[in-house]
């Protein structure tokens, strides 16, 4: 039959016969060509590149320590918070399984933040690699609903009360709000219902989606090969007798060895988290949460997990107009599903900020600071800067940090709203033929 | 629910302000000192565990203290209960909240809750206040429902308004501790407070040396296997 | 032109390092799994449920039996009287091992009587065929329903195995050897504890 066409594997020793077998019957060596051997990368990745396989790492470890802590847990209201601690002091070994997770789950989005940070910087949405960067931002997005269902699960107060104001965003929307907000709890406040439902979400329904998205996100990316620092497409320039790309370099072996590198330095960096400190000073695990749920009683000062934090000062800035109190709902929305709309809004002539104008540098430095400010304010109460002098007109008696917010959340929408104008008219520099 | 909403958004604004932001001392907090910790567990259970559960923990456990399951049997369990069994208190949550206004919190993660320097603070600034339901009051927790439980041994303080306009605590009759004692006193329940909330810690600490360790001789390794494979790429 | 040049490759080298690092890699697999499948062992809830059982033997009379749970399991102890023990060395012929020879108990129980004071026999209440707790019939002969020679014993309704009081296998029955002695001391003479042995 067909199988038996095809030639027998050579060069792998002792096991030929083995991959032979199988490769006559599953596409293995084809794989392995097409998606590692003979996936040529271009060959000047920077620091940034290694950030997309360490995400890959991240997922593989909460997966695996995501599973084995349902081993323990227990979904329901009267019984979550005292069987995270079960794990925490009777499972054996089980603190480190906790810590492993708990420390992923911010480790996901330091290093997905980096990545799309590089996404930005190198022009890696720009076409053709549009899908690629749109499967990656529904990625983020699952992320994000990965980590608000999981933040409910240890059942402390942090985990209920972010969730209460969560929630109560949905209720801000005119008209459905409400029963909208019920729904989503399944009652009138976040309850048993709610946990067993999150919890569902959290390990089973988000995580099915992430996986398919991620493969997808692959597959898109190696269809149209990988940018790289200098933007230029390395597929355009081939070596007449190879038919290869005369600036890149089979992925195997030489990325997989360099992002070994990249996984041990992440590891060292990770460990010394998950065993020094994994409480990271209240921002990976919050101090209120190690406080059972109380309905009745709302912490003195919350906060959302740092991760959402610039998405939450935006939200707090944004004052209610027409008495609704939906539009802060919304900017925040928007502020995440602008980035679908990036590889559009783009019309540089250059993809790599290495040769954009000064007009776009000055846009991106504004976007980078904006984000990481406005990631402090949400940390912080609103009181953290003080007022303005009550003498001042318009501003006096309002508190400081509101207004830099407002401030800082038009900079974040400027980035992207005006694009198309900046981008369009900025002055570029040359692109090189070849990498540098 | 919009009003919830609101004060939920204005929450963090009153955050700084509540909680009197008494100033806190640094608490003597040693693991690696087995002794403190077994006299802290001692205070603990003679002092604590009768209103306060700490229902994450094991009696069993304090065994990792040094010490044997006949002196944890013998000192530390409550009557009738076992050694593998969790401390709970005997306190009825209907008597508590009577008593005090509200049951008594499980302690089995207040380190890690209200940090070590609170509970430090805390147990040391219970002032007499005529004013309170018992009596006592507490400049890190005004208008607390827990009496001063160990005042025999540090004995009374009282709030005086000093001429700063700052008020201050003085000492009221004297205890069975000078002040020096007690403060040890207290801090050594704080360092037992303070494993109770992580008993794994310091086996933590010891297992992350060597995985670091560990990790730094692998990044060795792929740093050289790099540094081979690269030398073809020109 | 190709970026990739092989004319410096050190094949020694390369496979020098290539087996370091998955050795490092084996190393660490290793070191992660402990934590993970280590986490498949009795908690320490579980622990200490299972944790040895203290039993008050005093209330209980001649020819009684009460059940103790011991890690989740019966622990039948009987207060056997002298004819029940008397019995004990005429079944002798009828029994599958009568030394329990083949049988798990600890060494400080011996003979025909399987207990540390004769009159207490203290016995794990699990079938050693496939696991179902067996029936007291200690009444002798028709009284217990079990026929006419029936000598006073433990009857298992899911296949029919029948013990002596000693908790000793008939021949011919599916159960493959008696059933078993857990670890047991005295504290007193009026309290045992199941799940230890007797000290020193």
């Amino acid at each position: 039959m067909a199988a038996t066409h095809k030639p027998p594997v050579t060069g792998a020793g002792p096991l030929n016969g083995v991959l032979t077998w199988f490769d006559q019957r599953f596409p293995l060596m084809a794989l392995w060509k097409s998606q590692l051997a003979e996936y040529y990368a271009p060959k000047n990745f920077n620091v940034w590149y290694f950030f997309g396989s360490l995400a890959l790492v991240v997922l593989v470890i909460q997966i695996v320590s995501g599973i084995f802590l349902t081993m323990n847990y227990k979904p329901s209201a009267e019984h979550a918070f005292a069987s995270v601690e079960y794990i925490m002091r009777d499972v054996p070994g089980g603190w480190i399984i906790r810590y492993i997770h708990s420390t992923g789950a911010s480790a996901f989005f330091i290093v997905v933040y980096l990545h799309m940070a590089r996404g930005l910087m190198y022009g890696s949405y720009r076409k053709p690699r549009e899908l690629t960067w749109i499967f990656g931002v529904l990625i983020y997005l699952c992320l994000m609903a990965e980590a608000f269902f999981g933040y409910l699960l240890p059942w402390g107060q942090m985990s209920f009360w972010g969730a209460q104001v969560i929630i109560n965003l949905f209720a801000t929307i005119p008209v459905i709000g409400e029963d909208l907000a019920v729904w989503i709890r399944g009652d009138y406040n976040i309850s048993d219902a709610t946990l067993n439902r999150f919890f569902a979400m959290h390990v089973i329904a988000i995580p099915l989606a992430l996986l398919g998205l991620v493969v997808a996100h692959l597959m898109a990316l190696h269809e149209t090969g990988s940018n790289n620092p200098d933007g230029i497409e390395i597929h355009e320039n081939l070596d007449p007798k190879t038919g290869t790309p005369v600036d890149g370099i089979p992925f195997h072996p030489y990325y997989t060895v360099k992002d070994l590198v990249g996984v041990a330095v992440f590891l060292i960096v990770f460990s010394a988290i998950v065993f020094f400190s994994p409480e990271m000073g209240g921002y990976f695990l919050e101090y209120n949460n190690f406080i059972p749920a109380d309905p009745l009683t709302t912490p003195v000062h919350i906060a959302p997990v740092w991760y959402f934090t610039p998405f939450y000062a935006m939200l707090r800035a944004v004052p209610s107009f027409f008495n609704m109190q939906v539009w802060g709902v919304v900017v925040m929305g928007a502020a995440v599903m602008i980035f679908f709309a990036l590889p559009w809004l783009d019309r540089g002539r250059t993809k790599s900020i290495r040769y954009r104008g000064p007009i776009y540098k000055a846009f991106f430095a504004a976007l980078i600071v904006s984000f990481l400010v406005l990631g402090y304010l949400g940390v912080e109460p609103t009181t953290v800067w003080g007022e303005f002098p009550k003498a001042l007109p318009l501003l006096g008696g309002d508190y400081v940090a509101i207004w830099v917010a407002r401030l800082l959340t038009a900079v974040y929408f400027a980035f992207f709203l005006l694009m198309p104008w900046y981008t369009a008219r900025d002055r570029e520099k040359p692109v090189p033929q070849r990498l540098t | 629910m919009k009003t919830l909403f609101a004060a939920l958004l204005l929450a963090p604004a009153v955050a700084l302000a509540a909680e009197g932001g008494a100033k806190l001392d640094a608490a003597p907090v040693n693991l690696n000192d087995r002794l403190s910790l077994q006299r802290g567990a001692q205070v603990f259970v003679n002092h604590c565990l009768n209103c306060h559960s700490a229902s994450a923990m094991r009696y069993a456990k304090l065994m990792d203290l040094g010490l044997s399951e006949s002196q944890v049997r013998e000192h530390l369990v409550l009557a009738g209960e076992k050694v593998g069994d969790a401390m709970t208190t005997t306190l009825d949550t209907k008597d508590g909240k009577a008593w005090f206004g509200v049951m008594p919190p499980d302690l089995s993660l207040v380190a890690r809750s209200r940090g070590a320097d609170w509970i430090y603070t805390y147990m040391r600034s219970f002032y007499r206040d005529p004013a309170a339901r018992t009596g006592w009051n507490n400049t890190v927790f005004p208008n607390v429902g827990m009496p001063h439980v160990l005042w025999e041994y540090q004995g009374s303080q009282a709030m005086e308004a000093a001429a700063g306009g700052e008020a201050r605590l003085v000492k009221g009759s004297p205890g069975r501790m000078s002040t020096g004692e007690y403060d040890k006193y207290v801090g050594d329940l704080v360092n037992f407070l303070v494993y109770m909330g992580e008993p794994a810690r310091v086996k933590r600490v010891q297992i992350g040396i060597v995985v670091i360790f560990f990790l730094a001789i692998f990044f060795v390794i792929t740093v050289l296997l790099k540094k081979e494979y690269w030398k073809d790429v020109r | 032109m190709t970026a990739i040049v092989l004319d410096q490759v050190d094949e020694k080298k390369r496979r020098f390092l290539i087996v370091a690092t998955t050795a490092a890699g084996a190393v660490a697999a290793g070191g992660v799994a402990v934590p993970f499948l280590g986490s498949w062992f009795p908690s320490a809830r579980a622990l200490a449920a299972g944790a040895p059982v203290e039993v008050d033997i005093s209330k209980i009379e001649p020819g009684q039996q009460i059940t103790v749970e011991w890690r989740g399991k019966p622990v039948w102890v009987l207060r056997r009287t002298p004819e029940m023990l008397a019995q004990l060395e005429k079944n002798d012929a009828f029994l599958a091992d009568p030394q329990s020879t083949s049988a798990k108990q600890p060494d400080y129980v011996k003979g025909a009587a399987r207990a540390i004071k004769p009159e207490v026999l203290v016995v794990l209440g699990v079938c050693t065929h496939l696991g179902c707790s067996p029936t007291l019939k200690k009444q002798v002969g028709a009284a217990s329903d079990m026929g006419a020679d029936w000598p006073g014993g433990y009857y298992c309704p899911c296949h029919n195995s029948r013990f002596d009081l000693s908790a000793r296998v008939f021949k011919g029955a599916p159960a493959p050897t008696n059933l078993e002695i857990p670890p047991h001391r005295y504290v007193s003479d009026a309290t045992i504890v199941v799940g230890e042995n007797p000290k020193g």
